[in-house]
């Protein structure tokens, strides 16, 4: 059997991209270089979260929030998907401040999840909190998922239905004729008048394989997993001003991100963690959850992932051919997009567009010289978001 | 305490007790790191304070190692004991918990002397409480010279099974079996390295004098041992044996187990450092050269978690690291360094010479061998080799994508105890030899750390 598209990347965009363009009818081949979720897939925190989203991804994130919730239907899994809210915490007025205004400029664009709240409804949500706190901005259908189950859901459903991985086998050369595309890989040869590049954090190379200039900057977040503590917490806890992020699982154990690095390192394919900076990340948490001091942490873990200079993704055909399609780069908060990115993708690929305003994550955006500006605060989502 | 040595030790076993020793003494300031309440390790665990000391039961190869202490102890180094040593970064600065409070150390350079474990050798029953590993056995003995009332059964292969056994039997417990899981055939197969064991007389004679004390006790010895379970409810009440098809049932109230020691190499994986398979010995070790160097600048490695060859080749071992990071820190020449090293690398290599006696006659025991489909695998997360094949037969084809579905290797022990068995079933399911397979990442941190710990971290 031959393949009509070829994926290379089988991360989430790259399986979710699969299982769209299989339930369609089209035959992908997805090629992924070490095994499925090695990287930022299998090492995210699995935030489903729309709540301070950048205003040009907000349109998308509503829309695979919907898929989110019909994946049990779709992939016959529910992904762990759990819609427990997100919420912001407030320490100060201008804490408070920011998300009365933050609520608003979300309300102007047309969307109303949103919503501030006073200090006694954080302390009935989330009983535990530091007195410290005096309010927050709440999106109540927000949630997280597993990200190893769902991207091996989105995997196992794309397969079902005929869809092809070839995994431990890497891209070495890609060329272009007139039938399309030729990927050159340790496993052999493989044509297909289609191509889309879920590389990741290896995006750049492969998008200058193609010719294009494509930057991206590796990352490695950080993540804490606490032992198992009674239940505590409904919502995934962050921070309007602090790079905060916590949630508890179903088992009791507590996740910690933040995004803090470590050391990547590319060419290893592996990432380190980096105490020394640590403290910094446990403080607020601290702050918030005094009784959380005590709790053990049963391991620290970093993983991989491709940011941009902007921190938002690339996404869309390439400028010099539509038979190429670019989606990587989700600069540490592309988990909640899986679904819908994969529909995006799947419609570039057979129609050559789709419904859905993706003009901000243009491949070409910092293609010409003199474009490329790194974001102050690059990759610190939390921060860059606040911004919309 | 500075926080800023030139060398950090973690571990005060014989290579590390020996380094510490040796750089202390070149001018090199020196701490070294130990989990324990007093030095000397496992093999000399409790040297200075055991109730046993000079008596019969622990011999003068045992109380050897309090000469190494004493050594230390006027060297200058500082000592640092009941430091739990959460994470090593590739940099060499070393996370560490001691009294209570997380420091984060920025040594010039860090020698890991952590020595060696048991071999984890799972099988039917093998959780149950009753069932632990002859060293642990051997711990209990030397720290209090407690030994249990009911019948005791040894099994395993290897020379410390037999040590355990000759001090059980001198301290007076009762020995209801020793079930040797030595294939047939020792001695024919040890021949042709005797020669070169030679260079290490006493020890052979050691072991020959312990072989012939168990032959004169009473003590059952059962041959050929194809096949073990540990039978019991609540506890060990029962040990079967199996010689090929025949099986027996030895009530005991006790099973140590034993099936020869591996580097502990949880440190040296979670540092990306590069690997080799040793299939005599039948396990992973760190790349190192003769000095101990490892492909990062800051970080050497000494002793059996380096290279199985035992306490006293650690010692030399242990000098060799000490004098090669004098070199590095630019207080010792490289020929200075080369002559003082000479006579350490010509009893390293007396030792290997018995080394190969000891890996010909007792080969350690293929895993696969012991372990049925419902065996815990995984204590930490409770997983069974069942479990494990399920996901291999779900599409996993390497032990971190195992671990990451089932969480095995994922508890507090990070893979230290099931991380090589997940990699021998993971070769077996998937048609690859033990070679092409490495256990799986290990996450920090190693010991207990809060997170209050991790928020109060002092970091300079």
């Amino acid at each position: 059997m031959t393949q009509d598209v070829i994926i290379i990347g089988g991360g989430l965009h790259g399986s979710s991209t699969a299982y769209q363009l299989a339930a369609r009818g089209r035959r992908p081949l997805v090629i992924e270089r070490n095994h499925v979720a090695r990287h930022a897939s299998g090492a995210s925190a699995g935030g489903v979260r729309r709540l301070r989203r950048h205003r040009a991804e907000l349109p998308l994130a509503m829309e695979s929030l919907a898929l989110w919730r019909r994946l049990p239907e779709l992939l016959g899994d529910d992904c762990g998907f759990s819609p427990c809210g997100h919420l912001l915490l407030a320490e100060t007025e201008a804490d408070l401040a920011w998300t009365v205004e933050r609520a608003a400029t979300t309300r102007s664009l047309g969307y109303d999840f949103e919503e501030p709240i006073d200090r006694a409804e954080v302390k009935r949500l989330v009983p535990a909190v530091s007195d410290a706190v005096i309010g927050g901005i709440i999106a109540r259908d927000d949630g997280f998922g597993n990200p190893l189950l769902t991207t091996a859901a989105f995997r196992r459903r794309a397969e079902s239905l005929g869809a092809r991985y070839l995994e431990r086998t890497e891209v070495l050369g890609i060329e272009r004729d007139a039938a399309g595309w030729t990927v050159a890989t340790t496993a052999g040869r493989f044509a297909a008048p289609s191509l889309v590049n879920c590389a990741g954090g290896w995006g750049e190379r492969i998008a200058a394989m193609l010719g294009e200039t494509m930057p991206v900057r590796m990352k490695a977040a950080t993540m804490t997993v606490t032992a198992r503590v009674p239940r505590f917490l409904g919502p995934v806890i962050g921070h309007v001003r602090k790079k905060l992020s916590l949630k508890q699982m179903q088992n009791g154990t507590v996740v910690i991100g933040g995004g803090y690095e470590g050391r990547a390192d590319m060419e290893a394919g592996e990432s380190d963690v980096l105490y020394a900076g640590l403290p910094g990340n446990m403080k607020p948490v601290v702050d918030a959850f005094p009784h959380l001091a005590r709790v053990p942490i049963v391991r620290n873990w970093t993983g991989l992932e491709g940011n941009t200079p902007d921190a938002i993704p690339y996404i869309g055909p390439s400028p010099n051919d539509p038979t190429l399609v670019h989606s990587f780069g989700y600069s540490g908060h592309g988990f909640q997009l899986g679904p819908i990115c994969g529909v995006i993708v799947a419609d570039l690929v057979m129609h050559g567009a789709t419904p859905l305003p993706i003009g901000a994550f243009q491949p070409d955006r910092f293609a010409t010289a003199g474009t490329l500006q790194w974001g102050a605060k690059e990759g610190t989502a939390v921060e860059e978001q606040k911004a919309v | 305490m500075t926080d800023r040595p030139d060398l950090a030790i973690v571990g005060a076993g014989p290579a590390g007790l020996a380094a510490a020793t040796e750089a202390a003494t070149r001018g090199l300031s020196v701490t070294l790191l130990d989990e324990r309440a007093a030095p000397g390790g496992i093999v000399y665990h409790a040297v200075t304070r055991s109730p046993l000391g000079g008596s019969a039961v622990l011999d003068a190869d045992y109380c050897r190692g309090a000469g190494l202490v004493e050594a230390f102890r006027s060297s200058g180094a500082t000592y640092c004991p009941g430091a739990s040593v959460w994470a090593v970064d590739r940099d060499g600065s070393i996370g560490v918990t001691v009294d209570g409070q997380a420091r984060w150390l920025r040594p010039r350079r860090v020698l890991l002397a952590t020595g060696c474990m048991e071999r984890s050798l799972p099988f039917p029953g093998w959780t149950l409480p009753g069932v632990m590993t002859a060293g642990a056995g051997q711990i209990l003995l030397k720290d209090s010279g407690a030994i249990p009332d009911g019948p005791v059964v040894l099994a395993g292969t290897g020379p410390l099974l037999l040590l355990v056994a000759v001090q059980y039997l001198r301290a007076g417990a009762r020995i209801a079996a020793v079930a040797d899981l030595t294939p047939p055939g020792a001695w024919q197969r040890g021949l042709p390295q005797l020669a070169g064991a030679l260079g290490c007389l006493p020890l052979l004679r050691k072991g020959l004098s312990m072989m012939a004390e168990l032959r004169r006790s009473d003590v059952r010895r059962i041959p050929g041992v194809t096949g073990l379970r540990a039978i019991g409810t609540d506890r060990l009440e029962a040990v079967e044996v199996r010689q090929g098809a025949r099986a027996e049932r030895i009530p005991a109230g006790v099973l140590l187990v034993h099936a020869g020691v591996v580097p502990n190499i949880v440190l040296t994986r979670m540092l990306r450092l590069p690997h080799r398979w040793d299939p005599r010995q039948r396990c992973w070790r760190p790349d190192a050269d003769a000095f101990g160097a490892t492909a990062l600048d800051a970080v050497a490695v000494a002793g059996d978690g380096a290279r199985i060859l035992g306490a006293e080749a650690a010692i030399h071992a242990g000098r060799l690291a000490a004098l090669d990071a004098a070199h590095r820190l630019g207080v010792l020449d490289r020929a200075e360094r080369d002559r003082h090293a000479a006579p350490e690398q010509a009893a390293i290599e007396r030792h290997a010479g018995l080394r190969s006696l000891l890996d010909a006659m007792y080969p350690p025991p293929d895993a696969l061998t012991f372990l049925d489909a419902d065996t815990t695998i995984c204590r930490c997360e409770d997983i069974t080799a069942a479990d494990i094949r399920a996901a291999i037969a779900d599409g996993c084809r390497d032990p971190n994508q195992v671990k990451a579905v089932t969480r095995c290797a994922m508890g507090p022990c990070q893979g230290r105890q099931c991380g090589q068995t997940l990699a021998r079933i993971v070769a077996d399911a998937t048609g690859q030899t033990e070679e092409d397979v490495m256990p799986p990442r290990a996450r920090p941190p190693l010991r207990r750390l809060t997170i209050g710990d991790l928020a109060a971290l002092e970091t300079e």
